[in-house]
């Protein structure tokens, strides 16, 4: 029996190692797997490559992995948000690497690695800082910059429902980053507000197939989990 | 009398016509959607997988699943749709978006786009999807200040800023006026807003203006 549901977040992170890339979904606060932040917070694997849209917002979450000096690198394509202090106090000492990159190709690099996919062309960033220190290369008489596959070793995902077998099931706007992050890495974390049996979630509502997961655990976010933060 | 921000959004809202598929950015490109009258069916995509945005929530109707990129609270229009990331982004990058309207620093008479950091040095800039739409989106317009708040030129000759993308623009809307970028020829004065001259307009411009 295929069965991918672990009973603690502890267990859902369990061999996490230091230095390892850690994809983290969400887009602001939805869709973000912050039960599962936080249990990395206390799993303490350190030297982390963290690749997600923004750098952490306040003091918790990813910005608290980062301030506990957890975090060795951040590849984002927007390391702002309504309150980064913490990575911004990180970067100003030199304390943290940042790769920026375009949030398309931060999406499509994830994308090619699960994929099977080395590198790829993308018309994006020719031309401008972003594309220094990367083959150009024309087609059609057009400048195609060259980006690599960008793999994780973790991913760290939230869904709305999920099943024995892993598959997931996304709500409202939170799918973003969370289908192909789960492609994307060698071990795919999902936490999931509902578990069920299998055979309950219909075929067609799957954006992501348990094969690509491997290990769901249930949490109980309780109170205002559900505001949006300001920006 | 330069136009508002908000009726800057309306000139432009009134130059997207049925049918197409816009991309709006964070500032006065989102007031845009809010001058597209319903009766006029246009698709609003949202980069972070939102096909098809309705309009703001009303008070104790919001759903805090639904937002757009700028992390405002969105409604789903009829015939709204749901993607990740990966899919959004493969729509903006293949051509798929009619129109990509966003903010700019400067924009220059051959279509180069400076909108995301403000020099070399910039401690972390911030990017977002704003090279991905640039270089993806069938055609770009700009809205901004026609100048910076102490009265710099935006509309340039050559970007002094890092650019966003090159030979991307293909309009700009200001509060004085609506320009066309022309291949070869670069500014072209569409119209001016209510009350204004050419020579005003071209006095705070920092590349020549052509007229028809």
């Amino acid at each position: 029996m295929i069965n991918k549901i672990v009973q603690s977040v502890a267990e859902a992170l369990a061999g996490v190692k230091d230095g390892a890339t850690v994809l983290i979904g969400g887009f602001g606060s939805v869709g973000q797997p912050d039960v599962l932040i936080e249990g990395l917070i206390e799993q303490g694997a350190s030297n982390l490559v963290a690749v997600l849209n923004n750098a952490g917002n306040g003091r918790v979450g990813v910005a608290r992995l980062m301030e506990l000096g957890r975090v060795r690198k951040i590849i984002c394509s927007f390391p702002r948000s309504s309150d980064p202090v913490v990575f911004e106090t990180l970067y100003r000492e030199g304390r943290i690497e940042l790769e920026i990159v375009p949030q398309g190709t931060l999406a499509e690099r994830i994308r090619a690695a699960g994929a099977g996919i080395p590198a790829f062309f993308t018309a994006t960033a020719a031309g401008t800082l972003l594309a220094r220190g990367k083959e150009t290369r024309e087609f059609n008489g057009k400048p195609y910059v060259m980006e690599q596959a960008l793999k994780g070793d973790v991913a760290l995902v939230e869904a709305w429902e999920a099943d024995r077998w892993g598959n997931l099931v996304y709500r409202g706007s939170g799918a973003n980053f969370n289908p192909v992050m789960a492609m994307g890495a060698d071990l795919t974390i999902a936490q999931v507000q509902h578990i069920r049996e299998l055979g309950e979630l219909h075929p067609h509502m799957i954006m992501t197939p348990g094969v690509y997961v491997n290990r769901v655990v249930q949490v109980d976010r309780g109170g205002d989990w559900l505001k949006p933060e300001k920006a | 009398m330069p136009f508002t921000r908000d009726q800057m959004a309306a000139r432009l809202a009134d130059d997207v016509p049925e049918g197409w598929c816009v991309n709006l950015g964070i500032g006065i490109p989102t007031m845009v959607a809010n001058h597209v009258p319903p009766t006029r069916e246009v698709i609003f995509q949202s980069e972070n997988g939102v096909i098809g945005m309705g309009p703001a929530p009303a008070k104790g109707e919001e759903d805090p699943w639904l937002i757009n990129a700028g992390k405002q609270l969105i409604t789903m229009a009829k015939g709204a749709s749901f993607v990740g990331h990966a899919d959004s982004f493969a729509m903006i990058r293949g051509g798929h978006i009619d129109l990509c309207v966003l903010g700019g620093f400067e924009v220059a008479e051959n279509g180069d786009l400076a909108n995301w950091a403000t020099s070399e040095n910039d401690t972390a800039p911030a990017v977002g999807g704003a090279m991905d739409l640039a270089a993806g989106a069938k055609r770009l317009w700009v809205i901004m200040e026609h100048t910076t708040k102490d009265g710099r030129p935006k509309i340039v000759e050559r970007c002094g800023y890092p650019l966003t993308g090159l030979a991307c623009v293909n309009r700009v809307y200001t509060n004085l006026a609506v320009l066309d970028v022309m291949e070869g020829r670069g500014f072209v004065v569409r119209s001016l807003a209510p009350g204004v001259t050419l020579e005003e307009v071209q006095a705070k411009t920092g590349a020549t203006l052509h007229t028809n």
